[in-house]
């Protein structure tokens, strides 16, 4: 018998980005919410002090801020040929483990979609014709536009702190910065970044090109800075230990560093760590919720949590695998396109080029996670998708963002991965190669999907989720784009050696190296409940008391990093929560 | 003096000690010279490893990061050392990862790590296989073995030749990864004797702060490394 606590108006499943948001806006409503925490507590002080976070092996290999496969993970196969096999040790993609969740350890990118890519189905019916989408992608239009979430995004902004130039501010074009983003009601809340050695050279070369470089859009503070909840953020000092690690002054947009502080001190709201949720629990008729039931790792017991709302929001893939426990829709079935719940699962296509400058110095560790130059010139809405047979965009960025060597070891190709050979290379080149990245869209297909393994079970008794997935021909296809387009460019850069990677037509996933961890899609928005698992407010169509955050919610990925997107649907959600939902709780579609 | 097949080489013996680094021209900083010198190699009290397992480790990691050119070699920074102790802790054991079965260890290598046996547990199995190996191909273990020798035997290790079992697959895999981060790593960890490794590239460390120097383009960043414990090198 589970042991039950105390209800609740609102249960909150995860404390990273979207739980923190969901947390701070409904506290100030004056609800009592507890959010549950599978994972330990952590803060800037003391978990991310200098110098014991500067530490490549603790973190940056071993991955101790990570979801540990132990404690929960699932199972991966390229196709419904396949038996999929767990992913046992981290490689492809890195979940995050306990209080900030990913957005503690992210890069702090930070992007806008662009409007096209809201609407992208009709985009691409409307100017090349719906015969142009391959058969067996799953186009979508999200049910929410880029107008209406703007709003969100500008708040997001100016939660997270982020630094960076509006290159459309109403419409109006300002040179320097992004010519080709959706519009923006104001700029952004902090000056654009600096720009590093290798970032200047990229930067040089695309004006000479006649390109539209502009500086990342950082969740890295370029001044000192005051959010709207009252946090504090100051410079950023290019430490160069963004990714993997949690900042260790305050620079980095995050949980810690935006909300969580100002958040704990409202008397109304409590969290607990080391209680990971099993299972959402449904009324009798099956439309709403009536709470969650969590493992307490400390008691090491069930407890039952009645609450009022339940808001999802931990990672992309935990959310999905929840609902699937939980009976929050029907399944996915690729063969017969019926069912819901872990539909659209997509990823992130990129590439990139390495160049070798044998007399240029670009100090590598002087860096941050959003450092760079970046073009747009062959994004979305920059393509002619009908002419280049394919759907989709990427952004190129070049900055560098770490040199921590036992990772970040570029080497000419022909050199040996040992012996004599490495030792002289690594002393020969580090330090003096840049790169230039292609981050690119990634489309949603019915092979590519996630549901319940038939074999492996986790440390509870559940049944792993699930992953299906394997790269598709159309994105590949995107790929070889941007690589036939960027080699010119980095040649003329006359680098004294230069090699590229991007995946050939054909490339088949492997789950070893780190790709991304932009895992979006499984518990799509949509306009009917037949085709999705939540409608546009990020309600699940099953249980109107259930909101679903993150970038599960992705109809198809976009080509940028998903945060920006992720933390305007959750102030979109949220203000749907608190305007429309509370003073009469009902489906609101 | 002729080395003796199974023990320590006396290159080996010299180079982990303090006349070995002293005969391979490291510098040592005022701060480390005053600070008392690690315990030589063939004296260090072993965490994980059997005597023939560190032989082992000790000969193939001297040939994946040699002491010869410029910058220290595995041996001089101690890699070995890094290496017993990450085998004897939570990364030896894959306490982080899911090891329940059922185990599929001849899958195709993209679907990841597939073995039911730990890293420290293929180390276990791994040696004595390539060992046996190298005894039918070279008639001798591989410690034993001159270095030409040793370097085919790693190469042939490298592409699979021995054929170990495919529970073993990833035993030249993890056995290169860890020498690399022993060398690289913060010597907190018992590798990178020194900072020598961080020196050599010229990677600071854990300075950690250079907020001055994003906008100083193409100017060789001048200062040493720092580790985590205060070290300066």
């Amino acid at each position: 018998m589970a042991r039950q606590e105390q209800k609740k108006d609102v249960v909150i499943v995860g404390l990273g980005w979207t739980g923190s948001i969901a947390g701070i806006e409904l506290a100030r409503e004056g609800l009592d919410i507890v959010a549950l925490e599978r994972g330990h507590d952590q803060a800037t002080v003391p978990d991310f002090k200098y110098p014991n976070q500067i530490d490549e092996l603790k973190y940056g290999v071993r991955l101790k801020m990570m979801q540990k496969p132990s404690q929960q993970t699932l199972t991966v196969r390229r196709n419904g040929g396949e038996t999929a096999l767990p992913y046992r040790s981290l490689g492809s993609f890195l979940p995050g483990n306990g209080v900030g969740g990913a957005g503690t350890h992210w890069n702090g990118l930070n992007w806008r979609p662009q409007p096209e890519e809201m609407k992208l189905r009709s985009y691409v019916t409307e100017t090349w014709g719906e015969e142009i989408i391959p058969e067996g992608m799953n186009l979508g239009d999200y049910p929410v536009s880029y107008d209406e979430l703007e709003p969100y995004f500008t708040h997001f902004e100016k939660v997270a702190g982020i630094s960076g130039k509006a290159g459309n501010v109403n419409g109006e074009i300002r040179e320097g910065g992004n010519p080709f983003e959706g519009w923006r009601s104001e700029d952004y809340p902090m000056p654009q970044q600096k720009r590093t050695w290798d970032s200047q050279k990229f930067h040089d070369a695309c004006t000479a090109a006649g390109y539209h470089p502009f500086q990342a859009p950082a969740g890295i503070a370029s001044t000192a800075y005051v959010n709207p909840y009252g946090m504090q953020m100051g410079p950023c000092n290019y430490c160069g230990f963004c990714e993997r690690y949690g900042c260790y002054q305050y620079s980095k947009s995050s949980p810690q560093t935006a909300i969580l502080d100002a958040l704990k001190r409202m008397p109304n709201f409590e969290y607990r760590t080391q209680s990971e949720v099993l299972r959402v629990e449904l009324a009798e008729d099956g439309k709403t919720a009536t709470g969650v039931t969590y493992w307490d790792e400390a008691a090491q017991e069930e407890v039952f949590q009645p609450a009022d709302i339940v808001i999802l929001s931990s990672f992309s893939l935990n959310n999905v695998h929840l609902m699937l426990l939980s009976g929050l829709g029907e399944a996915y079935d690729p063969l017969t396109g019926t069912g819901t719940l872990g539909k659209n699962y997509a990823y992130q296509m990129n590439g990139g080029v390495t160049m070798f400058f044998e007399d240029d110095h670009f100090n590598p560790f002087v860096g941050h996670g959003a450092n760079g130059v970046c073009i747009d010139d062959f994004s979305v809405n920059q393509n002619d998708f009908g002419a280049l047979g394919f759907i989709g965009g990427s952004y190129w960025r070049s900055g560098t963002f770490n040199g921590q060597p036992i990772r970040n070891m570029p080497l000419p190709k022909g050199t040996p991965s040992w012996g004599a050979g490495w030792k002289d290379g690594i002393g020969k080149w580090y330090g003096h190669a840049m790169s230039i990245g292609s981050h690119g869209s990634h489309m949603s297909y019915a092979n590519n999907h996630l549901d319940l393994d038939p074999t492996y079970t986790d440390r509870h008794g559940r049944p792993m989720m699930r992953m299906t997935f394997n790269w598709q021909d159309n994105d590949l296809r995107m790929n070889q784009y941007q690589k036939s387009r960027m080699e010119p460019l980095a040649q003329s850069m006359n680098p004294d050696l230069m090699q590229s990677s991007f995946k050939d037509i054909g490339a088949q996933y492997d789950v070893r190296p780190y790709q991304t961890t932009h895992n979006t899609g499984g518990h799509i928005m949509s306009e009917t409940a037949s085709e999705g698992a939540v409608n546009r407010y990020c309600q699940t169509w099953k249980a109107h008391n259930v909101f679903a955050m993150g970038a599960g919610n992705f109809v198809q990925n976009t080509q940028y990093n998903p945060t920006g997107l992720v933390g305007g649907l959750a102030y979109w959600t949220v203000n749907a929560i608190r305007t429309q939902y509370l003073s009469n709780p009902r489906p609101l579609v | 003096m002729t080395d003796i097949p199974g023990l320590p080489s006396r290159r080996s013996f010299l180079k982990g000690s303090a006349a070995g680094v002293a005969l391979t021209g490291l510098a040592l900083s005022a701060a480390e010279a005053e600070a008392a010198p690690p315990v030589p190699l063939d004296q260090y009290e072993r965490e994980y490893l059997t005597a023939d397992e560190w032989a082992f480790v000790m000969a193939a990691t001297a040939r994946l990061i040699p002491s010869d050119g410029d910058g220290p070699g595995a041996i001089e920074a101690r890699v070995p050392v890094f290496i017993d102790r990450q085998l004897a802790g939570d990364y030896g054991r894959a306490d982080d990862w899911y090891m329940e079965g059922p185990h599929d260890a001849s899958a195709a290598p993209a679907r990841g790590w597939q073995t039911p046996l730990s890293p420290a547990e293929v180390y276990r199995q791994g040696i004595p296989a390539f060992d046996a190996w190298c005894e039918t191909t070279y008639g001798a273990a591989f410690a034993a073995l001159d270095a030409d020798r040793q370097d085919e035997a790693l190469a042939a290790l490298q592409k699979g030749e021995p054929g170990l079992d495919p529970e073993l697959r990833d035993f030249f895999t993890i056995l290169l990864a860890n020498t690399k981060e022993g060398y690289f790593a913060d010597p907190l960890y018992g590798g990178n004797h020194g900072m020598q490794a961080w020196v050599y590239i010229g990677f600071p460390g854990a300075r950690a702060a250079y907020r001055e120097w994003p906008e100083r383009h193409n100017i060789e960043y001048p200062l040493g490394p720092v580790s985590i414990s205060g070290e300066r090198a």
